[in-house]
């Protein structure tokens, strides 16, 4: 053959390369493979624990925000509420001090009515005494000019 | 300062005896002309070594079963002692072993999304094969011919044998990738290339035995062979070390993965009734 090329040497190199081939790939090339893959799964694990965590803390504080969202919101309705109670209770005085100030006024108008009733009914009662005084006197008493004179004379009498 | 002297001086004198023992001792005397020491880096006629007692084989057939058992030898025993101590933030060494592994991991995900498992293992071992075996020239391992000359051992993919193998065994890689993913489609796809086994192949071949060629005739001559191997030798050798491997298994990684490549489905014909 030209070249010195021997078919029986190159089968002979390629057992050669065969048995290197398969002899690196099982001691050095999947060992070291293997290794770096598990390395690899190691760290992207790790990673997606890192991120489970995180997720789970972004949850968490999404989920204290909501609690705090929602205790401001019931804060902020117990307060609304307690100011409309407050309201109401200072309506409900108001009118209730209202209505006794009608009573009051009411029971002191009827008193004054009572009042003036009695007065008048006094005052009829006194100027009835009155006239029936004045009409006594005028039926059983002489003439007034006799009264005068006569009360002149005892006027008279009275300073000497 | 007084203790960097003397060792200085140590380093100096061990230099020069050696120098000196090497020069007393002379040359064997050449066995072979430049020219014949260059043909047979080529053809491997000459120097030939006995595989076992059995068959006469190139030196890059010993050199590819020595660069196998060690790289085997290295793997076995990176897998029992070094492995199990992988730790989640690793060391330097680790570090280098997740490199080199991950290296040719990204490269078949990234060229062969669809159908990528094997075609990593196997890039990664051509890789690793090219990439040692080249750098196996450089620690000059002695060796003894038929003829009972003492040779350095080749890279192995200077061989022309190992370069074709190499070639034609990522081809039909390539074919089973085209089967496994398009079936008779992938096996079209692959066949059109029917080029590249034989430019992978001698372009693996070229480049090693240029490195080579230009190696053994550096050292063939005494006065090239001070500070001219550094450049030539190691740095040479490093680069393209690296080269041949990145271009085979990318190469590899991106003709697998066309083929492999499911086509897709194609849209149903709409009948429409005639008027």
């Amino acid at each position: 053959m030209p070249l010195n090329i021997d078919l029986q040497q190159i089968l002979l190199h390629w057992m050669n390369l065969a048995i290197l081939t398969g002899g690196l790939y099982f001691l050095l090339y999947k060992p070291v493979k293997g290794f770096m893959s598990k390395r690899e799964e190691h760290y992207r694990s790790l990673d997606e624990e890192a991120a489970a965590k995180l997720a789970e803390a972004e949850r968490i504080k999404a989920e204290c925000q909501n609690k705090l969202e929602e205790a401001d919101e019931e804060i902020r309705q117990e307060r609304a509420k307690a100011q409309q109670s407050i309201q109401q209770s200072t309506e409900d005085q108001l009118a209730q001090a209202r209505e006794q100030a009608r009573q009051i006024v009411s029971h002191a108008q009827t008193e004054a009515e009572h009042s003036r009733e009695r007065i008048l009914r006094e005052s009829q009662r006194e100027l009835r005494k009155l006239a029936a005084q004045a009409t006594k006197k005028l039926a059983f008493h002489a003439d007034p000019f006799d009264q005068f004179l006569d009360l002149a004379e005892e006027g008279e009498e009275y300073e000497e | 300062m007084k203790q960097h002297k003397k060792a200085l001086a140590l380093w100096i004198g061990s230099v020069l005896v050696l120098l000196v023992g090497a020069l007393l001792a002379g040359s064997p005397g050449r066995t072979e002309t430049v020219q014949e020491a260059m043909r047979d880096a080529v053809l491997h006629s000459v120097n030939r070594i006995s595989l076992l007692g059995l068959k006469t084989v190139n030196p890059g057939m010993i050199s590819a079963f020595v660069v196998t058992v060690a790289l085997l030898l290295a793997a076995a025993l990176i897998r029992v002692f070094v492995i199990p101590r992988f730790r989640y933030v690793p060391g330097k060494f680790q570090l280098v072993l997740e490199e080199a592994v991950g290296l040719f991991d990204r490269m078949s995900r990234g060229d062969s999304p669809h159908r990528c498992k094997f075609l990593g293992a196997y890039i990664f071992a051509a890789g690793a094969y090219i990439f040692v075996g080249t750098l196996f020239e450089l620690l000059g391992i002695q060796a003894v011919t038929v003829h009972g000359h003492s040779i350095t051992l080749p890279a192995p993919l200077s061989d022309v044998n190992a370069a074709i193998a190499l070639g034609t065994l990522s081809y039909l890689v390539i074919l089973s990738g085209g089967i496994a993913g398009s079936g008779v489609k992938g096996v079209g796809k692959t066949l059109k290339e029917f080029s590249l086994p034989i430019s992978m192949s001698f372009r693996l071949f070229g480049a090693l035995l240029s490195g080579l060629l230009v190696t053994e005739l550096v050292y063939y001559y005494i006065s090239l062979s001070f500070v001219l191997p550094v450049l030539v030798g190691v740095l040479f050798t490093l680069l393209h070390a690296l080269v041949q491997t990145y271009v085979l298994t990318m190469l590899v990684s991106m003709y697998y993965g066309e083929v492999s490549e499911p086509g897709e489905p194609k849209p149903k014909k709409i009948h429409t009734a005639q008027t």
